[in-house]
């Protein structure tokens, strides 16, 4: 089990690191000044080399990546350029925004998404199948911006029922924290459920025609039974699709959270991308990289807990 | 309905939850109003910005950062008339009460200090102070000096040398060459507090929360990227203009939909920048439209290298002539002014120009015929445009309606779209750097609000890339003459005639293709009364009231 553990932990490693360098890379190709953020747009020439030097972007790209992989490492993610401020601060409060936003909206996503596919697999080829079908790829398909601008027109333009956006006042968590979230929520839990059901669905129909099902219902056990044997059967599998979809929720809200101006990891990407802000980006997209390798470390962990088989292999 | 109705009830009955009862129950115990988001005299604005503009005096975010947090907190040696929507915006004592060249020394400027007046955490404002919060961005050997507050201000006053205190009240300013519109950039270096500063550990970054200014606003809360609370400064040295709200939030929303649908939803009370293409929908939701002419104006600047199209003033004048600059403002749903020069008629500054800049298609065409150039034999050019970008309005929309515009009289112009912050670094580097790729126009929106932003950086020869952003490399002595005027000129109303005459130059030689001005929408509730939109980039908050 540990050197399982740490075969995957070996395979992690270089691939945030990979990550992070491409990212660095692209972040250079893309046209503009990092420094537009901290200078007024009238700033001459001279006074931007002058701030250019200041910064030690006057640096080459290779001097400057290396500095900065040396930092990162010992923990020092840098300071944004727009606002000063220590990237890793800046990440620590938008992280756990996210955060709690990914996790409201996989509870919403995989609650809904399993027990719809459930019903989808046991009612396979029926009506209720196809509608559920139905549902799920519209949940998939429909843009989750879109979809968000919809419902933030009907739950707060028209009956005034939810907050439009932000997050409120950030002190305790309680009802009126918690109502700024209920919309973002919903529209990041749209594509999960859409993804989730159709998996847990094709899993459910193709493990009920097994040979291993027959036999349990041959020896006359209940459904019960039956359906914990199911869900053994499947929870690998679920899991996989489950941790995958948390990580794009925590990387890939950025629209959503722009949306509804969600103080998150997303709306903090857009900003350092709109900013051209390097070493917040950087840092975002690292601490993001490495929470995903993270996540799929932490569910093929959890794998052979349900599959004894795969530690094994 | 009714389950939709009772739905909504139970939602708003979270206006009981416990949290707010203890407020309202502080509120009531102290006896002032609440600095939550409800709280009555409250002001809900969301700005365009992506972060709240730091409070540390010299501000980021542009000029909305100077709006809501440069000029609200804090406060310069000199400020802007802001009280009139019709008048031109004129300079007015602030911090200082007078001020004046020494006649035997053009070199020496000394301004005499408003006694009394004391920053937010009660120290007083004195000569002191001003000199340290200009070594704060001058002297990078000071205590005090900030790289990012010297970064947004040290380039508003290149020719501040050095700034002596003479006395409690008196400073003396020293510059590097004679520059008459000194009280133009002063206006910039706005008042930190050093004695909040000091208490605060000598860090600007544990000073953001705990900011002091003079402004009559000061900053109760500062949450990074979430919002930031201003409450009225009721110790505030001018009376007329303690403000009236007791609080006003701040919120950054960079999405424009966003705004939209938090003004809609009543989560907020005003909005800067609307989307075109909301403001009907806002209207007759019973919204009102905010909007006057201001400081900005969004044209072409032309390339006067050798070989450029635009070295001919036929061609100048043609293309000038060319722009159907009504059909634009219709397009933009009425949130434009049609340009005739580089500032508004209304504008002490405009003079009286021979050359009418207005939409005359056929005289265009006679110009283009004499150039040589027709729609059967066009001349071909290519233009830097952006797709978005601060202060670019709807650069896609409305340069697209210049290229029908200009084709129509014989110009067939080619696009060279790019990032707004890569137009801006060609624009730095001139028309000559090889990264302007035959380009002969970039379209970069500008501030205008003195004689050096609206005229001056754009044709001085002196002020060639990269020294300065005469982008086109335009060059005429005859100009420079006037400019040198300018600079020498201490008399305000002869100073204003001699920019008067530097503007009817620009605009009779057609410098640019002027196509528009701003008229800086802003959306609110009817609630908010009392507000008075200058033309300025700035406005004051003090006479807001909400119903």
């Amino acid at each position: 089990m540990l050197s399982y553990f740490l075969k995957r932990l070996a395979f992690a490693l270089p691939i945030a690191l990979a990550v992070s360098a491409l990212c660095f890379s692209l972040v250079y190709l893309a046209p503009g000044d990092p420094l537009s953020a901290v200078l007024p747009s009238d700033a001459s020439q001279e006074m931007i080399e002058k701030v250019k030097v200041s910064y030690g972007l006057d640096k080459p790209i290779a001097v400057q990546y290396a500095i900065w992989l040396s930092r990162a490492l010992q923990g020092d993610l840098g300071q944004s350029i727009s606002t000063g401020r220590a990237v890793a601060s800046e990440i620590g409060a938008a992280i756990g925004n996210s955060l709690v936003l990914a996790l409201l909206a996989s509870s919403i996503g995989f609650t809904l998404g399993a027990a719809l596919g459930v019903i989808g697999g046991y009612t396979h080829g029926s009506k209720l199948d196809r509608l559920l079908s139905a549902i799920a790829i519209s949940g998939v398909s429909i843009p989750h911006y879109w979809l968000g601008i919809v419902l933030v027109a009907i739950f707060s333009v028209k009956l005034n029922m939810l907050p439009a956006m932000g997050a409120g006042s950030s002190d305790l968590w309680n009802w009126d924290r918690f109502s700024y979230m209920i919309l973002p929520a919903i529209t990041l839990a749209a594509i999960p459920t859409g993804i989730v059901m159709r998996s847990v669905r094709a899993l459910v129909a193709d493990t009920l025609n097994r040979e291993f099902v027959n036999g349990l219902v041959a020896k006359g056990m209940g459904r019960r039974t039956v359906f914990r044997h199911l869900v053994k059967n499947i929870a690998p599998t679920a899991l996989a699709v489950i941790g995958v979809q948390l990580g794009y929720l925590m990387a890939g809200s950025i629209l959503v959270e722009t949306v509804f101006s969600w103080p998150g990891t997303g709306l903090l990407l857009n900003n350092a991308i709109q900013q051209r802000d390097i070493p917040l980006l950087q840092g975002t997209i690292l601490v993001l990289a490495m929470f995903f390798v993270l996540l799929n470390l932490l569910v093929d962990m959890l794998q052979p807990l349900f599959d004894p088989r795969i530690s094994r292999s | 309905m009714h389950i939709a109705s009772s739905i909504t009830s139970l939602f708003r009955q979270r206006a009981f939850t416990p949290r707010l009862l203890r407020s309202v129950a502080l509120a009531a115990a102290l006896g002032c109003a609440m600095g939550a988001a409800h709280a009555a005299g409250t002001l809900r604005v969301a700005m365009t910005t992506s972060d709240i503009p730091l409070p540390n005096g010299q501000t980021d975010q542009g000029s909305e950062g100077m709006r809501f947090m440069g000029y609200t907190v804090f406060e310069a040696l000199i400020g802007f008339d802001l009280s009139s929507s019709t008048k031109p915006v004129t300079l007015i004592p602030a911090l200082a009460t007078e001020w004046a060249v020494d006649p035997k020394d053009k070199l020496r400027w000394v301004f005499k200090l408003r006694p009394g007046v004391k920053f937010h955490d009660g120290s007083a404002f004195n000569a002191q102070a001003v000199v340290w919060n200009y070594e704060k961005i001058l002297n990078d050997k000071a205590e005090q000096y900030d790289p990012k507050q010297a970064a947004q201000g040290r380039g508003r006053i290149p020719t501040v040398k050095s700034v002596k205190a003479i006395d409690d009240l008196t400073v003396e300013f020293t510059t590097t060459e004679v520059d008459a519109l000194l009280p133009y950039k002063i206006l910039w270096i706005v008042m930190s507090s050093p004695a909040q500063w000091n208490a605060v550990g000598k860090s600007w970054d544990v000073f953001l929360p705990k900011a002091s200014g003079t402004g009559p606003w000061k900053l109760q809360t500062y949450t990074p990227r979430e919002r930031a609370v201003l409450v009225k400064n009721t110790g505030y040295w001018d009376a007329k203009r303690v403000p009236k709200l007791d609080s006003m939030v701040l919120l950054p929303v960079p999405d424009a939909s966003a705004r939209v649908a938090a003004l809609r939803s009543g989560q907020v009370d005003w909005i800067e920048t609307p989307p075109p293409d909301g403001i009907e929908s806002l209207k007759g939701a019973g919204f009102n439209i905010v909007s006057n002419v201001y400081p900005h104006v969004w044209p072409w600047h032309l390339s006067r290298v050798e070989g450029s199209p635009w070295n001919d003033i036929r061609i100048r004048k043609a293309a000038n002539l060319a722009i159907d600059r009504e059909g634009m403002k219709a397009l933009l749903g009425g949130m434009m002014s049609p340009a005739k020069g580089m500032v508004p008629t209304a504008s002490a500054w405009f003079g009286k120009p021979s050359f009418d800049v207005k939409y005359d298609p056929a005289a265009a065409r006679a110009l283009m015929a004499q150039a040589g150039y027709s729609k059967e034999k066009p001349l071909k050019i290519k233009s830097i445009i952006s797709p978005n970008g601060g202060g670019q309005m709807q650069p896609m929309l409305m340069n697209e309606l210049i290229q029908q515009n200009l084709a129509e009289i014989g110009i067939q112009v080619e696009f060279d779209v790019r990032d707004w912050n890569a137009l801006l670094a060609n624009w730095r580097a001139g028309a000559k750097d090889p990264g302007t790729k035959g380009a002969t126009t970039t379209n970069s929106s500008y501030f205008s609000q003195d004689p050096f932003t609206a005229l001056i950086r754009h044709v001085d020869s002196g002020l060639m890339p990269p020294k300065g952003t005469n982008w086109g490399y335009y060059s005429d002595p005859e100009m420079d003459k006037i400019f040198d005027a300018i600079r020498t000129e201490f008399n305000p109303e002869a100073q204003t005639a001699l920019v008067a005459k530097a503007h009817e130059k620009f605009v009779n030689d057609a410098l640019f293709l002027f196509v528009a001005h701003d008229v800086a929408p802003r959306a609110m509730t009817k609630k908010v009364k009392g507000f008075v939109p200058p033309h300025n980039w700035y406005v004051d908050f003090s006479p807001i009231t909400m119903e």
